[in-house]
């Protein structure tokens, strides 16, 4: 059921435990990926420093070290830096899931074995994010109808914004 | 209802009925939400932490699905009240730490609560007696959604409901069925259940008794996985393996019965002899004891007792319990005196 760590394709067919200081460790492998990491194992000395070793390899590393300036580390909503998140275990706040999404979900992956949401849908968020993004696709669409001077196409468009806006009009209204 | 009626009333889920009540002692369903414009509690400041009670006090006030509920404030009550709804399991351990801005909502029966500000803002739960996975889910989603009407919850279309721990990111569900296994436990075959379990997203620990040591044969499985499945699919996983373990059990019971009947009867014997003229008894015994006698009824050996009784005995004979029925402090010895006078109270072995 559960897809391996490492290449995140094949089944799981190892499965490790780790008892530190109260703090248990698993790591999941597919045969393949556990015969390649065994040799690295031998020279580690546990499964946590396999553990961030394979981490070097995910982006949180590239985060902190090799992604250009500017680029997010810290969520601009609550000010929490992906490292303290590391040290702390728990998130600052929703945002933290938008500054941090490529890290977390490979971390959510890891945990759940995926990274998509499949089940029931809060009323306000997943109405809103959807629309707002058709919203910008539609008005991306419109302009280049309007550059390319395809008049009768821009009209449709611009009738499906209209109609789209005012479906959120109403939502607002009615407090969805 | 204040909470001094909640201390004078049983708690629903040990009634001792429901599905599968001979080895499924209750079934919990929660769900973890949060506000979307307040970060988490752990990382909120105290003026944060405070408008996020009183909105959700607020909210919960005008709700339909709340009236008949107590609000309790955590920082106005004493230390053994709050250790005391720990024990009932309306809240975690974690929730009677750091008290300020921290409430909890209890309904009718015990069936329902609600942590605020608990890791995260909300965690909702009910607790039922016996295997009652899909109505517990029917009540809490129901609940859910009435309050996603008024309520922004933080949530995102890829990861689902957002939540301070990842391990409860998308559904925010986790549900837990305590089962009582001794036949498995007896047998060794508990290992197995172990393993097999730990392979299908779901997760086993002991539910009483230090650590994650199993003491009385009572363990609890859940969920551990909380994304990428529906609601409907991880509780169903969940009610599969379950209904799986029962039948493991019940079958390792008739070998027992069948082949090792003599040894079971002593052990049960044995056990309720000790139950019912113990002088000072520790509640790592009383729950290995109860676990014994409670086999024995299941087994029809024992018919002078009912479960209910014994359900009680095991919530009554936690700490804060015993020393609020006895209305004062109490050390671990005088505990130990008085949790054997209670039993013997319950189950009538005598003075």
């Amino acid at each position: 059921m559960k897809k391996c760590d490492v290449c995140g394709i094949r089944e799981a067919a190892v499965h490790l435990t780790e008892v530190v200081n109260d703090k248990v460790t698993k790591l999941h492998l597919c045969e393949q990926c556990a015969k390649e990491k065994s040799e690295e194992m031998q020279s580690h000395f546990g499964l946590t420093d396999l553990i961030s070793g394979l981490m070097d390899f995910g982006p949180q590393q590239m985060a902190e070290e090799e992604l250009p300036r500017g680029s997010v580390t810290t969520c601009g909503s609550c000010g929490m830096t992906y490292s303290e998140f590391q040290k702390y275990g728990k998130l600052g706040c929703g945002k933290c899931y938008e500054a941090f999404e490529d890290q977390l979900s490979v971390l959510l992956r890891n945990i759940h074995g995926s990274d998509r949401h499949v089940g029931k849908m809060a009323f306000k968020g997943a109405c809103a994010m959807p629309e707002q993004e058709k919203m910008k696709a539609l008005r991306e669409e419109l302009e280049t109808f309007i550059r390319a001077e395809e008049f009768e196409k821009a009209a449709v468009v611009r009738d499906r914004i209209k109609e789209l806006e005012e479906k959120v009009d109403r939502q607002e209204k009615n407090g969805f | 209802m204040d909470f001094n009626d909640l201390v004078n009333r049983k708690s629903e889920w040990l009634r001792g009925d429901g599905p599968r009540s001979d080895i499924v002692m209750s079934t919990r369903v929660r769900l973890a939400r949060n506000l979307d414009e307040y970060p988490f509690f752990g990382w909120a400041d105290n003026e944060h932490r405070k408008k996020v009670l009183e909105k959700l006090i607020s909210v919960f006030n005008d709700n339909e699905l709340l009236k008949d509920t107590v609000l309790i404030r955590i920082k106005d009550i004493s230390e053994i009240d709050r250790e005391f709804l720990v024990e009932r399991h309306l809240m975690s351990q974690e929730h009677a730490m750091d008290v300020q801005q921290k409430g909890l909502i209890v309904g009718d029966g015990e069936k329902l609560s609600i942590m605020i500000n608990e890791e995260d803002h909300l965690r909702m739960q009910i607790l039922q007696s016996g295997l009652n996975i899909s109505e517990a889910w029917k009540i809490i989603d129901a609940l859910d959604t009435s309050l996603g009407e008024v309520l922004t919850y933080a949530y995102s279309n890829r990861f689902g409901y957002l939540t301070a721990c990842p391990t409860n990111t998308g559904t925010g569900l986790r549900a837990s069925v305590m089962l009582h296994l001794p036949a498995l436990a007896m047998t060794g075959q508990i290992e197995k259940v172990y393993e097999a379990i730990s392979k299908l997203g779901l997760t086993i620990r002991g539910f009483y008794g230090e650590g994650s040591e199993a003491s009385g044969n009572f363990f609890q499985i859940s969920n551990q996985v909380a994304l990428g499945h529906s609601e409907v699919d991880i509780l169903d996983n969940l009610e599969r393996v379950i209904t799986k373990t029962i039948a493991r059990e019940e079958h390792t019971r008739d070998y027992l019965m069948d082949k090792k009947k003599r040894e079971t009867q002593d052990g049960i014997f044995r056990s309720y002899g000790t139950l019912k003229s113990a002088r000072i008894i520790t509640s790592r015994e009383t729950i290995k004891l109860l676990s014994a006698v409670r086999l024995g009824l299941n087994l029809g050996l024992i018919s002078d007792i009912d479960v209910v009784s014994l359900n009680d005995i095991l919530l009554l004979m936690h700490p804060a319990h015993l020393q609020k029925s006895n209305s004062k402090q109490l050390s671990s010895h005088e505990r130990d005196i008085k949790r054997a006078d209670m039993i013997r109270k319950k189950i009538g072995g005598g003075n």
